[in-house]
């Protein structure tokens, strides 16, 4: 059986990239476009790991996942945040916020696979 | 015909020119061209108030009664001057280079500045001088009744005595006024009185002047020729007048001594002194005034005891001769003569007395009581200025009312040698403290005190008169009937006379008191100091010819006013002394007066005190090294500084500090910003290059891939690499435009020209409706054509891509006011939320989702564009949909660069 991704990315071409690579590889992709109810689609399809954008419109990928690590149900959900921003004060801040995994656009497919079965294996 | 009003009025007039005289010279002084108040004659002249009214009538009467007498009191200084011009020389470069304003203050300061001996050496002289004050008065008094007896219309015997009680308060008032007037004018630190000095140089030719006519008149006009006056003279009792010798030679050293002591001849030999070398003129020019003085001395002597009837007192033949011949002109002449001696020395001593009072017992006393330093200078300043004029007021009643008490018989006529042998008490210590580093101030005190009790008791007290104070039993068997201390008999000496047996034992007995005590006890650390630069006053005052230490000298002061007055003032000070001096470069010799100015120099930074003991350190050579002195002066330098600067620092470091916030607070802002917008033009850039990688390796490594996918992917791949184009072009045009470097294409046409343009470009394929009003848009512009269609396809497409009405139209509205031209994009959607309205034109600000893929640097790089095409752009609020106003100068007013 299958795990699922769920892709919050508000870039149609890069949520379309992240779907195609994932799904060639046997995940089940869901996609999210905004911020503003990110939360609720995760609460409600319950994927097995999430891959964050951090600049959503609506709502910031952080606000997000301290939402997301502040509740039981998906304290534990991994994560892998995404940003376009490479400095290394907005690594350790999602660090801080407990992203899983943490990866600069624009990344290699390679990496991003690789990151998801790593995630999805712990 | 009233003689006595005449004479009145005559002295009135002369007494309006004497205020007139010293009012000019005040003047003069001034004004800086005193050049012939200073010279040396006007110095001798003054030194004449030596001779007061006493020598001018009393000099006669003396010779009447006791021969050539009177003329040791002319020997005494005449000798002094001729034969001791050295150490009065040393007395006068001590007064300079010490700033001493009186005798008492040259004692004090030699004696470790003590002020109890220059309360004692006050009092002495305030002593010895009252009786000399009413002397004076007294004389003028009784040349008054001269004339009114000879006077025919005046009434014998009507009240006399209360008349030379308000002449003498008249003269006394008279005389504290132009003294209060003249002699406490401005309280300079040299304590010279150019007005003064010069009243009495006028004054002195006056009574020399009126001497001598008398002289002649006596011998050519009464006597008929020299050689009849001389056999007069030996026939007379004068030419068998044998003279005793002790006696002599006691009343020329009496006279000597007085010569320097007398407060007033201090006064107008040493502090009003302003040039050493007119010493060397005054020691020819004085002996030869006193000279004169006494020339006729003995033929008007002799021609009065001929022509007056016997028993006419022979101290106003001077008068009484001419008066008795009807001279009355000459009379009025010899009147004004004595009267110019007798109001000479009242004002120069009056002057003496009340410096000393008022510096010596007024305001130490006065200081104390005001709890010392605690008080601005200034109003020290009035205090001393008010104790000098209470000072001379309070002497001339002093003076007065001794007058009045003594009764102004013939009692005070003896009074002149006494007074001279009360101030000759100050001798010693004198004459000690410059020549002998070993006197102490006890030393000087115990001769002071020894010798001026003796004077009192066998001197003083006895003059007053038998019976006043000391009882005739006294002065007979001694007191308590203490045989060997018999005023005039003391130890069981007698014999003598009584005022060389006075001055005898007075002089001994300070002397002996002032060598033992001095001997047997030691100076403080500042007697000797002050000790060493008055013995040596000559050695450090001035350097001759071949002085080692001078140039040192000059060097080490040098060094340290540069430290208290700054570099450039010191050099410029040193320079300018070196110029006067006739010396080349920087280094003055350290003269007497080089090292005064530099000492009032210095005293203005440091105060007088600190100032005179630093440079009479480095002068003097005392024991404390010049490095020491130089970490003091080091040190107050820079507390002057620091407390001189202190306010303007706080406030300077108060002003940086408020620049400094701004422009860190700036700096944060601009920092901010830039980490905001780097951060922002990553995101930008990593955005479609995400895509743009993701696509490409989907591309490269993914095999089976359908003809139509790989169409999709290479077109997103296209797409994306299109809209970093775009967003590289557009902040290469914003980087353009906010530097200033954009060089714009101005051409000339219409408005239409551009819209239709900008329209053409902007609306491709779009569902987009535009309104245009073709009328309006004829206006002839002149601008950068590119530019502002770059504007207006903005605005289009900014309605193309975020106008949400079913039907979109957008409204190109054209209007021309206050030479303005304006459009208006107005669309039909549902505008932008007021809170965005101050955002829009901000880069990267986007409004709402970015669908449309703008990089959001549209608006920005319009209102830069409009900026320096003149322009502006700007929101519209209230238009329905979102409205734009684009608004350009008719006339191109264009900002270029």
């Amino acid at each position: 059986m299958s795990k699922t991704v769920l892709v919050i990315e508000d870039e149609p071409n890069i949520s379309e990239a992240i779907g195609f690579i994932l799904s060639r590889d046997g995940w089940r992709v869901a996609n999210h476009f905004n911020g503003v109810d990110a939360v609720e689609a995760v609460r409600t399809r319950n994927p097995d790991l999430v891959i964050l954008d951090v600049m959503l419109p609506g709502r910031s990928g952080y606000d997000i996942l301290q939402e997301l690590r502040a509740s039981a149900t998906t304290a534990d959900l991994p994560v892998l945040l995404l940003t376009a921003r490479g400095q290394s004060k907005d690594r350790e801040l999602a660090e801080s916020y407990g992203a899983s995994r943490f990866m600069t656009k624009p990344f290699s497919n390679a990496e991003v696979l690789e990151a998801v079965r790593d995630l999805a294996r712990d | 015909m009233g003689s006595l009003n005449v004479l009145i009025v005559v002295c009135l007039s002369y007494v309006a020119a004497l205020f007139a005289v010293a009012f000019a010279a005040e003047r003069v002084a001034l004004r800086g061209r005193a050049h012939w108040l200073h010279s040396p004659l006007v110095y001798t002249l003054s030194l004449s108030i030596y001779c007061t009214a006493w020598t001018f009538y009393g000099a006669v009467g003396n010779a009447a009664r006791s021969g050539l007498e009177y003329l040791t009191i002319y020997i005494g200084p005449s000798l002094v001057m001729i034969g001791w011009l050295w150490g009065v020389r040393k007395v006068v470069r001590i007064g300079r280079s010490q700033r001493i304003t009186s005798v008492a203050d040259l004692i004090s300061s030699r004696y470790g500045k003590s002020n109890l001996l220059a309360v004692l050496v006050t009092i002495l002289a305030v002593v010895g001088t009252t009786p000399y004050i009413a002397l004076q008065l007294q004389s003028v008094v009784e040349s008054f009744a001269s004339f009114a007896a000879a006077d025919p219309e005046s009434v014998p015997g009507a009240g006399r005595g209360g008349d030379s009680a308000s002449t003498a308060l008249w003269v006394a008032a008279g005389l504290a006024f132009f003294t209060v007037l003249f002699g406490t004018r401005n309280l300079d630190a040299n304590e010279r009185h150019h007005g003064v000095v010069m009243a009495i140089a006028v004054e002195a030719v006056v009574k020399l002047v009126a001497l001598l006519a008398v002289g002649i008149f006596v011998v050519w006009g009464v006597g008929g020729g020299v050689s009849e006056t001389l056999a007069r003279i030996d026939a007379s009792q004068l030419g068998h007048w044998q003279m005793a010798s002790s006696r002599w030679s006691g009343l020329i050293f009496l006279s000597a001594a007085a010569f320097l002591c007398l407060p007033r001849m201090f006064q107008v030999l040493v502090v009003e002194n302003d040039n050493e070398t007119h010493l060397r003129t005054a020691s020819w020019a004085f002996p030869a005034y006193v000279m004169l003085m006494s020339l006729f001395v003995v033929p008007i002597a002799v021609t009065g005891l001929e022509l007056l009837p016997a028993g006419s007192n022979p101290d106003l033949f001077v008068l009484t001769v001419p008066l008795s011949q009807g001279r009355e002109g000459l009379a009025t002449l010899s009147f004004l003569g004595g009267f110019s001696s007798a109001t000479s020395m009242v004002i120069v001593a009056s002057i003496a007395l009340s410096t000393m009072v008022s510096n010596h017992v007024v305001m130490p006393i006065w200081l104390r009581a005001h709890g010392g330093g605690a008080t601005v200078s200034g109003d020290v300043r009035n205090v001393v200025l008010l104790a000098r004029r209470l000072s001379i007021v309070g002497v001339l009643l002093l003076g007065y009312f001794y007058y009045r008490v003594s009764g102004g018989g013939a009692a005070l006529a003896s009074i002149g040698l006494i007074s001279f042998s009360g101030v000759a008490q100050f001798l010693p210590a004198l004459l000690g403290g410059i020549f002998w580093r070993g006197a102490t101030r006890l030393g000087a005190l115990s001769g002071l005190i020894v010798g001026s009790a003796i004077w009192l008791w066998s001197l003083f007290l006895p003059s007053v008169g038998t019976g006043v104070i000391l009882p005739a039993s006294v002065l007979e068997f001694g007191p308590f009937g203490m045989w060997w201390l018999r005023p005039h008999g003391l130890f069981g000496i007698t014999g003598l006379d009584p005022l060389i047996h006075g001055v005898f034992w007075s002089m001994l007995c300070n002397t002996t008191a002032f060598f033992l005590v001095s001997v047997f006890t030691f100076p403080s650390p500042m007697e000797r100091l002050q000790g060493a630069q008055f013995v040596n006053v000559f050695a450090h005052s001035t350097a001759p010819q071949g002085w080692q230490g001078g140039a040192a000298q000059s060097e080490d002061l040098m060094i340290m006013a540069q430290r208290i007055l700054g570099a450039g003032q010191a050099q410029a000070l040193f320079q300018d002394e070196a110029r006067r001096q006739g010396l080349a470069g920087f280094l003055p010799e350290p003269s007497a007066g080089f090292l005064q100015r530099l000492e009032r120099e210095l005293s203005g930074s440091v105060g007088a005190a600190t100032a005179h003991a630093m440079v009479g350190q480095i002068v003097g050579g005392a024991s404390v090294s010049v490095e020491e002195l130089m970490a003091v002066a080091d040190e107050t330098a820079q507390i002057m500084e620091y407390s001189s600067q202190l306010e303007t620092k706080s406030e300077e470091l108060a002003r940086s500090a408020r620049q400094l916030r701004a422009v860190n607070e700036k700096l944060t802002q601009i920092s901010v910003q830039k980490d905001a917008f780097l951060s922002q033009i990553s995101h930008e850039l990593r955005t479609p290059m995400t895509s743009v990688r993701a696509f490409s390796e989907i591309l490269r490594d993914t095999d089976g891939l359908t003809g139509a996918e790989r169409a999709k992917y290479a077109s997103i791949i296209h797409d994306e690499a299109l809209r970093l184009t775009r967003l590289l072009d557009d902040l290469l045009d914003l980087s353009v435009l906010e530097n200033g470097q954009v060089s714009l294409n101005i051409r000339s046409g219409t408005l239409a020209e551009v819209l239709d343009r900008a329209v053409s470009t902007a609306v491709q394929g779009g569902r987009l409706t535009i309104l245009r009003e073709p009328d309006n848009e004829m206006i002839a512009i002149e601008t950068d054509f590119d530019r502002l269609a770059q504007v207006f396809i903005n605005l289009i497409a900014n309605a193309q891509k975020y106008c949400d009405a079913a039907d979109p139209v957008l409204t190109l509205a054209v209007q021309r006011r206050d030479g303005l031209i304006i459009v208006d994009f107005i669309d039909n959607g549902s505008g932008i939320d007021a809170d965005m309205h101050g955002l829009i034109f901000e880069k990267f600000s986007r409004v709402g989702h970015h669908k449309a893929g703008g990089a959001g640097l549209g608006l920005a790089i319009c209102r830069e564009v409009m900026a320096r095409l003149g322009g502006a752009v700007a929101y519209l609020p209230g238009q329905g949909g979102a409205a734009f106003r684009v608004s350009l100068p008719e006339k191109p007013a264009i900002a270029t660069q």
